[in-house]
């Protein structure tokens, strides 16, 4: 039984604030992604969970217990850095066991678990190595040994993927999961790449300047993000923002994004956007891959539209087209076959089953 | 276009082989200089060596000094059995091993605290123990004898004229030195290090015993080989605090008691230095593989 709590908490260095009083309930079991631009104080947040930063304001709770001012070694948790962080002059079996040694833990015991955690991971021939006779891979798996070994409450990750090549980097991604399938330890794992957020997590955290912006599965914050910036951050490439006019027309409302184009709104949403009609200063949001090109059957809600494409970046399975509304650059995903290329005009059509209207003063999603 | 192909062509495949030139008249030039400075510097102890194994006779006839016409043992068997130089090198060696000792057991905690546990005024004290290091030992040692002297007076505990005082005072010198050494390259230990090692439950003690003196050796033992060659080289104080020639040390007993009035025993002085200057030369030899394995690599990324 390991929930993590955070109530209220705040860090402040010196003067400069970095974690502004945030709330977080994590439960028993669960995978968290603390996400977000660098400086956003997700870090900082991890850090005050494991014990390495001072808490300036509020609580850190694990396991229902305030554990504000116990030190690091008796929180039971465990912690897989950046750079690895491991004892160079230790074998892979002398790093993954000095936690229990420094514990007293019977040595057969010891033996057990270092096995049992090695095998986890497919380090076993390597347990007599020194770290610096492994690849970055390699040393990544055995600082997760490290943490597995000691059966803790919590599992702590900063950033461990930074440092390996992007192709290491999907395939540790994998890994870590397979490795939380078969441990199912409450994990928090930090990361500014949402792409890692969105694979691993059972609910993510968007933070962004030290509060946190939406909590929620992966689905949740793609498709109904509560504010601009997590409409914005996740997802790659990243939704369009054009501003827009919210006016009534014959049979119901129309989004006007310039004098020539403009879209209907659909029907079931009518009723949420009109109290906003006439308002200034609106957000229409679509992402790329609503923005296709022109098919025979449209469905519902899928509105054509013709323009012509600035650049195209072919991507195989897809191409990207760029294209300028009101001087603004839009972004769309069209099938590879589509004939897209630079400086042609093009039939597109825009699904608005899928957009989104945004307050831009506020940053929120109405 | 071609014209222009053309041109570029043979530049381009010279300028490899240029470069390959240069950089063989760069190691021809480097070979020269190191040869130059290897000879410079080997000159003392190979001329020590020869006018050690002269007797006084050849020595006082002024023969070619760089070559033995009649080589001996004499001078070093002397040496050997003379009670004196044996005592001299006694004083010498304990009082190294015991600043050693006592240097390391104060400079090692003092850098970990200062360079690695962040508290008020830590950066201030690292750079005050610099500072004390800049002030030369021949401005302190007069105040030193003061000191001494009142301690003499207020306990009673004769410190001057006895070689094992020295213990006391050379830490003065290799203490500052030693800890602004050990400060940098328990910095240069990633953070992470110590953050891993609280995690897994170690205290201060722990985290310095079984992770930064096993990841430091290197840096702790420059330290080690900086502090020993102070203590065995040292000159100005030894010749301050010490008259007794049974309480001398090896770089004084050598010149005070060699020297009789204006008689230079050459060949024994020679002998004498060169097997003084063993010591630091063997410890050297057998340190030098670990002081140069970087013990950290491997720790993070790289």
């Amino acid at each position: 039984m390991a929930q993590v709590t955070l109530r209220k908490l705040v860090k402040h260095y010196d003067e400069t604030p970095a974690v502004r009083g945030i709330d977080l309930e994590i439960s028993d079991k669960e995978f968290v992604v603390l996400v977000g631009p660098s400086g956003c104080g997700k870090s900082t947040t991890l850090r005050m969970i494991a014990g390495l930063e001072d808490i300036t304001g509020g609580d850190v709770l694990i396991g229902g217990e305030v554990v504000n001012d116990v030190p690091p070694k008796d929180r039971d948790i465990a912690m897989v850095f950046q750079n690895y962080a491991l004892y160079p002059h230790m074998s892979v079996y002398e790093n993954m066991s000095f936690g229990l040694r420094l514990k007293k833990t019977p040595k057969d015991e010891i033996t057990r678990r270092v096995q049992n955690a090695a095998q986890i991971l497919d380090i076993s021939e390597l347990l007599e190595r020194k770290p610096k006779q492994l690849s970055g891979g390699q040393r990544q798996r055995v600082a997760m040994g490290r943490a597995i070994v000691r059966d803790p409450k919590v599992f702590l990750f900063d950033e461990p993927l930074s440092n390996l090549d992007a192709k290491l980097r999907v395939q540790m991604r994998t890994e870590i999961k397979k490795v939380h399938q078969k441990v199912r330890t409450t994990t928090v794992y930090v990361t500014h790449d949402q792409v890692e957020a969105m694979t691993l997590a059972d609910r993510v955290v968007v933070m962004n300047g030290g509060n946190i912006e939406q909590v929620g599965t992966p689905n949740d914050l793609y498709h109904s993000p509560s504010t601009k910036f997590v409409a914005g951050f996740i997802g790659s490439p990243a939704m369009n923002f054009l501003p827009c006019a919210l006016d009534e027309a014959a049979g119901g409302l129309r989004v006007r994004l310039s004098d020539q184009l403009s879209f209907p709104v659909p029907q079931e949403r009518t009723a949420r956007y009109r109290p906003h009609l006439g308002r200034g200063r609106l957000l229409f949001g679509l992402r790329p891959e609503n923005i296709m090109e022109q098919r025979p059957h449209l469905e519902a809600n899928q509105n054509p539209f013709e323009v012509e494409l600035e650049v195209t970046e072919p991507m195989g399975m897809e191409t990207l087209v760029y294209f300028l509304v009101q001087g603004m650059e839009v972004c769309g995903r069209v099938n590879p076959n589509a004939g897209a290329r630079d400086g042609k005009r093009i039939k597109l059509v825009a699904d608005l089953n899928n957009m989104h209207l945004i307050d831009d003063e506020s940053g929120k999603v109405l | 276009m071609s014209a222009s192909a053309q041109a570029i062509g043979p530049r381009a495949a010279a300028k490899p082989s240029s470069l390959k030139r240069s950089r063989r008249w760069a190691l021809w030039w480097s070979y020269v200089f190191l040869v130059l400075f290897a000879i410079f510097f080997l000159m003392p102890p190979v001329y020590m060596l020869i006018m050690g194994l002269k007797t006084s006779g050849e020595i006082a006839a002024m023969t070619n000094p760089w070559w033995v016409f009649h080589p001996t043992l004499e001078n070093f068997k002397a040496l050997l059995g003379s009670t004196q130089y044996l005592t001299f090198f006694r004083n010498s060696a304990v009082i190294a091993v015991a600043v050693v000792i006592i240097t390391m057991l104060i400079a090692v905690p003092a850098a970990f605290s200062l360079g690695r546990m962040k508290f008020w005024g830590s950066t201030t004290l690292a750079t005050g123990v610099f500072l004390t290091y800049l002030i030369p030992d021949s401005l302190l040692f007069i105040p030193l004898f003061k000191i001494m002297a009142w301690v003499h007076e207020t306990t009673g505990i004769a410190l001057l004229n006895h070689w094992w005082a020295l213990i006391i005072i050379y830490p003065t010198l290799t203490v500052p030195f030693c800890t602004w050494i050990m400060i940098g390259y328990f910095q240069s230990i990633p953070k992470e290090l110590d953050e891993a090692a609280l995690i897994d439950g170690a205290g201060y003690i722990q985290m310095l015993t079984k992770i930064f003196l096993p990841v430091a050796l290197p840096g702790i033992i420059a330290a080690t080989i900086f502090a020993f060659t102070v203590s065995w080289s040292e000159f100005l104080y030894p010749m301050a605090f010490t008259v007794s020639t049974d309480q001398l040390v090896l770089p004084v007993g050598i010149v005070t008691t060699l020297i009789k009035g204006d008689v230079y025993n050459w060949g024994q002085i020679m002998a004498a230095c060169l097997m003084g200057a063993a010591p630091p030369l063997i410890i050297y030899a057998f340190l030098m593989d670990y002081y140069i394995a970087g013990l950290t690599a491997g720790a993070t990324k790289g």
